[in-house]
């Protein structure tokens, strides 16, 4: 039995239809990819979690004679019901790859050299020793991903905390997923989701904020198009400057201007108030900070927020009234907000709205701040990254106490003086040269940072002791002083939770090709050859698995927001369950702060939060006044203009995922279905530009922005006049043009204040043709990069028209 | 009365924050977020100061200018290096505070004098000053240890 004859996520991206009306069970549909001559009677089902996008879907790898032969949806699990997107049905194909890293590398003599796992570690924790003996743990910094599971991310975040004593950890999640952890701090005192997917069968109403759902969760995307499809089906709205499937079935659609979310938000409250729409007893009885919001957001009349977003004054009045009356609501946001101007202000007014309402922990009402990654939420769990493990606050020295008890070491030695090293200072204090060792696992800086030309120099720079662990060379092992082979998915055994707080379990299905080995046993084996010990004098990290390191993690979790406790790797491979689960919730949880009560009390909370305008913190007795106790925190910020274009770049460039590929194509790359479907870069220009920029479809352009330059083949697309886009998977590693092509070789080094999220979605750029292009332009044509005069000979998925001018 | 002197001292104490914050952003433009909050708390403080001109109008300003006389002096430069800027995070810090204590000296003559107009003045600014006072001390925490222990 063929898969590809089974299953086909490139022309049909979201599958056939199975309707169902509110309250009925989302229907079961089993997609299913198996190696051409596979038979389904051969192979072995292993039950493991996609994470190919942040979604988390349950799936089974099929095995046969030691190999991953397939993949099919999990139909019993609760997030897909069997469903798989184009990543994850074809993505899995990448492991099979024959340009897996299999030996650790040490650079000699300027190159790169094979070499061995002792040799190899042996130089890592040699430098390591050298430089925490010369200048401590603040020489030391660790730049890790959305990709592990809980047990590598814990593990990792108790050597650099409690071994080494170094605040400078962070991960990829800073660009994909902090201001989801920021909006949830400062509204609701900590991180959590609130919502389930499940929401989404029955409510009334989604918006979707700098959202391409369509694209980048595409099985959540057909459980809306599910919805779409049968009697009484949700009203959307779409804020999006791109023409997006999303915008396609959206009632109500606001391209607006790039930067502007803020001043869109702020109407929207203000709309909702004029509305009378605002439920002032639950507002009264479960929030603080209602009459300064209140008095900010009066500043944000209708006809002045049209004006500032470039958006018809009826539309935005017309989404202020779906939002006002509908029974039940969903919003979801994603990085049109949070890569964007004013990230985390703009997030917490979604918060807001609902709030405003009492729209949350009811079926149907809720939000999905999403994540950009399929593990993300862990990093933000765990302390591998900007937090402290399980939702701790750095400020409260009870929390501390609390870590410094559970891992037996003086509560000093765990940093708390200061918020964590955010990533973009990581690469600041490597760039001045006081970071001086940088671990970096899982991810590929020199294609997803802003700015590449400076990142690469600051990894190129000898001063800087560069760790790179991964499963595939890629552009920033390239700049590496020793590589490490990691074992990829599928290879190893490990947790993770989704967006609506379903936890999943990856078994081990195959071993890791050649000497890769697990990031858990590469963390485990620095550990010891570092003789990390508590202060009893026994080793730091007293785990050597997967489960051992799983069962540690739980103790961490007991009592707070994301309590693990109830959790077994048994019950797990029986599919996914959401935290919190413990003696209370043996089952887990579906939905928090049912009875309105949210972890602001100030022994409770993760943060006492920040100024939304500057990020200054607010200090603990600041907080003491404030006595939040049980209830949200309204609050907001003015809107802040930044219109970056100027005569000399007058366009305003935006970046993003796209449907068939993840990051930086590390593995979609090696998909053949994937890369075919979209196996080069664009820009994306509108008609209006085009025509003023003397552009057609298929041309290629120089690209440039005060950063630097790209060439790329022009889509003319369906996008915002004055604003163009470019995807950002696209680096160098199977790219044979000497001229640059990744979109971050254009962006700006600039981040929101209290996310620190970088900000992709806003820089300035011009365009200038360089003449027509060899081939078509490799645009996907069923998606928001669809040509704006779509022809005939288009075929979906397959790359743009066949007029490029050759 | 000398409420001009206080008033003189706050007219200029907010410009001369304004002319810091400049001179911060633009001497230390590679620390990106320092530089660019410098640039939004430049742009309030003059709002400050186009909130105080009718303030200034009706009770005139004196500036004092000898040296023993307390006034807020403009920084001469900025430093370099991780040790520079958290310098002169500390010289801003010493600035800002000034304006703060300056302002709650002004809201007490305000409260006395029952002026509703600068008693609103007070409260649309104050507040400002102190998150400006919060952001400089929330950078200074963080940047003092690796200024102090590692930087270069």
């Amino acid at each position: 039995m063929g898969g590809r004859e089974m299953t086909d996520r490139i022309a049909d991206i979201w599958g056939v239809r199975t309707p169902h009306a509110p309250q009925q069970p989302w229907p079961v549909r089993v997609d299913t990819m198996l190696d051409a001559g596979v038979s389904e009677a051969t192979v072995s089902w292993v039950p493991s979690v996609c994470v190919l996008c942040s979604n988390g879907c349950g799936c089974e790898i099929a095995v046969a004679d030691g190999r991953m032969v397939g993949i099919r949806g999990r139909d019993v699990d609760r997030v897909n019901h069997g469903r798989l997107g184009p990543k994850g049905l074809y993505g899995w194909q990448a492991a099979n790859s024959p340009d897996r890293l299999t030996r650790p590398l040490v650079r000699r003599d300027g190159v790169l050299t094979e070499s061995t796992w002792d040799e190899a570690m042996a130089l890592i924790t040699d430098t390591s020793r050298r430089l925490l003996a010369e200048s401590g743990p603040l020489s030391h910094g660790f730049y890790s991903t959305g990709q592990m599971f809980i047990e590598e991310y814990y593990t990792l975040g108790v050597i650099g905390k409690a071994g080494l004593g170094t605040p400078h950890m962070d991960g990829n999640t800073r660009l994909c997923t902090a201001t989801a952890a920021a909006a949830f701090k400062e509204n609701f005192g900590s991180d959590g989701q609130p919502g389930s997917y499940t929401d989404l069968d029955v409510t009334d109403a989604i918006f979707l904020y700098g959202h391409n759902m369509a694209e980048t969760q595409t099985v959540l995307w057909a459980r809306i198009l599910d919805r779409l499809a049968a009697p009484n089906p949700p009203v959307l709205v779409c804020v999006d400057p791109r023409r997006s499937n999303v915008a396609d079935a959206a009632e109500v659609h606001l391209p607006i201007r790039p930067g502007t979310n803020m001043a869109l938000l702020n109407g929207l409250i203000q709309q909702l108030i004029e509305l009378d729409a605002v439920d002032h007893d639950w507002v009264a009885a479960h929030t603080i900070g209602y009459d300064d919001l209140a008095r900010t957001v009066a500043a944000y009349p209708l006809d002045k927020v049209a004006d500032i977003c470039g958006v018809p004054a009826a539309d935005i009045r017309r989404a202020a009234e779906i939002f006002a009356t509908a029974p039940s609501v969903m919003s979801t946001v994603l990085q049109g907000v949070y890569q964007s101007n004013q990230a985390t202000a703009s997030a917490c007014q979604v918060n807001n709205l609902h709030l405003l309402r009492g729209l949350i922990g009811r079926p149907g009402s809720g939000l999905l701040q999403m994540n950009g990654q399929p593990t993300a939420q862990n990093n933000r769990e765990t302390g591998a990254g900007g937090d402290l493990p399980g939702f701790r606050n750095w400020d409260n020295p009870e929390h501390i106490e609390q870590l410094a008890r559970l891992w037996n070491v003086d509560p000093l030695k765990i940093p708390h003086w200061a918020e964590s090293t955010h990533a973009m200072q990581i690469f600041r204090y490597a760039e001045q040269g006081s970071i001086r060792l940088l671990w970096i696992v899982g991810t590929n800086p020199a294609v997803s940072m802003p700015d590449l030309a400076r990142i690469r120099r600051i990894l190129a720079d000898e001063r800087l002791f560069v760790i790179v662990q991964d499963c595939f060379p890629t552009e920033t092992t390239a700049l590496a002083d020793v590589v490490l082979p990691a074992a990829m998915w599928g290879e190893r055994t490990g947790t993770c939770t989704n967006v609506d707080r379903t936890v999943h379990l990856s078994d081990k299905a195959v071993d890791p090709p050649g000497q890769a080995r697990s990031d858990l046993d590469i963390f485990c084996d620095y550990a010891k050859r570092m003789d990390l010990r508590d202060r009893d004098g026994n080793p730091l990290i007293g785990w050597h698995d997967a489960e051992g390191a799983f069962a540690a993690w739980r103790e961490c979790t007991r009592g707070r927001p994301c309590d693990y406790t109830g959790i077994s790797y048994e019950q797990l491979r029986g599919g996914g369950v959401q935290w919190p689960c413990n003696d209370a919730h043996p089952d887990g949880t579906e939905r928090l702060y049912t009875d309105g009560v949210f972890p602001t009390a100030a022994d409770e909370c993760e943060t006492y939060g920040h100024d939304l305008l500057t990020g200054a913190g607010v200090s603990p007795q600041q907080y003491a006044l404030l006595d939040p106790a049980g209830r949200a925190i309204l609050k907001t910020a003015h809107y802040q203009p930044v219109d970056p274009t100027s005569g000399d770049y007058p366009l305003a460039l935006t970046t993003g995922r796209t449907v068939y590929h993840f990051h930086t194509r590390t593995k979609t790359g090696r998909a053949r279905q994937l890369n075919d479907a979209a196996p080069g870069p664009w820009i994306e220009v509108s008609t209006a530009d085009a025509t003023q920029l003397g552009l057609a479809e298929g041309d290629l352009a120089l690209v440039e922005t005060e950063n630097g330059a790209v060439r790329l083949p022009v889509r003319v697309g369906r996008g915002r006049p004055g604003t163009v886009f470019i995807p950002f998977h696209y680096g160098t590693w199977d790219d044979s043009d000497e001229l640059p092509r990744a979109a971050n070789e254009l962006t700006d080094t600039v981040w929101d204040p209290v996310s620190k999220q970088p900000q992709f979605k806003l820089a300035a750029a011009r365009i200038t043709r360089l003449g027509p292009g060899a081939q078509p332009t490799p645009a996907p044509a069923n998606t928001a990069s669809a040509p704006a005069k779509p022809e005939p000979s288009l075929a979906a998925g397959a790359g743009g028209p066949r007029n490029g001018g050759a | 009365m000398h409420l001009a002197t206080y008033v003189g001292l706050l007219h200029g104490g907010e410009g001369t924050l304004a002319d810091a914050y400049d001179m911060i952003r633009a001497g230390h433009a590679e620390e990106k977020e320092v530089a660019r909050t410098c640039r939004l708390l430049a742009a309030q403080c003059r709002e400050h100061v186009a909130m105080l001109a009718p303030i200034v109008e009706r009770y005139g300003e004196h500036h004092e200018t000898a040296p023993e006389r307390l006034h807020a002096d403009t920084l001469p430069s900025t430093r370099t290096g991780g040790v520079g800027l958290l310098r002169d995070l500390q010289d801003l810090l010493l600035l800002a505070t000034l304006v703060d204590c300056t302002w709650t000296a002004v809201y007490q003559a305000a409260q006395a004098l029952r002026d509703h107009g600068l008693i609103a003045a007070v409260r649309s600014c104050q507040p400002e000053t102190k998150i400006q006072l919060a952001w400089l001390t929330t950078q200074l925490k963080a940047a003092a240890p690796q200024a102090l222990l590692v930087a270069k």
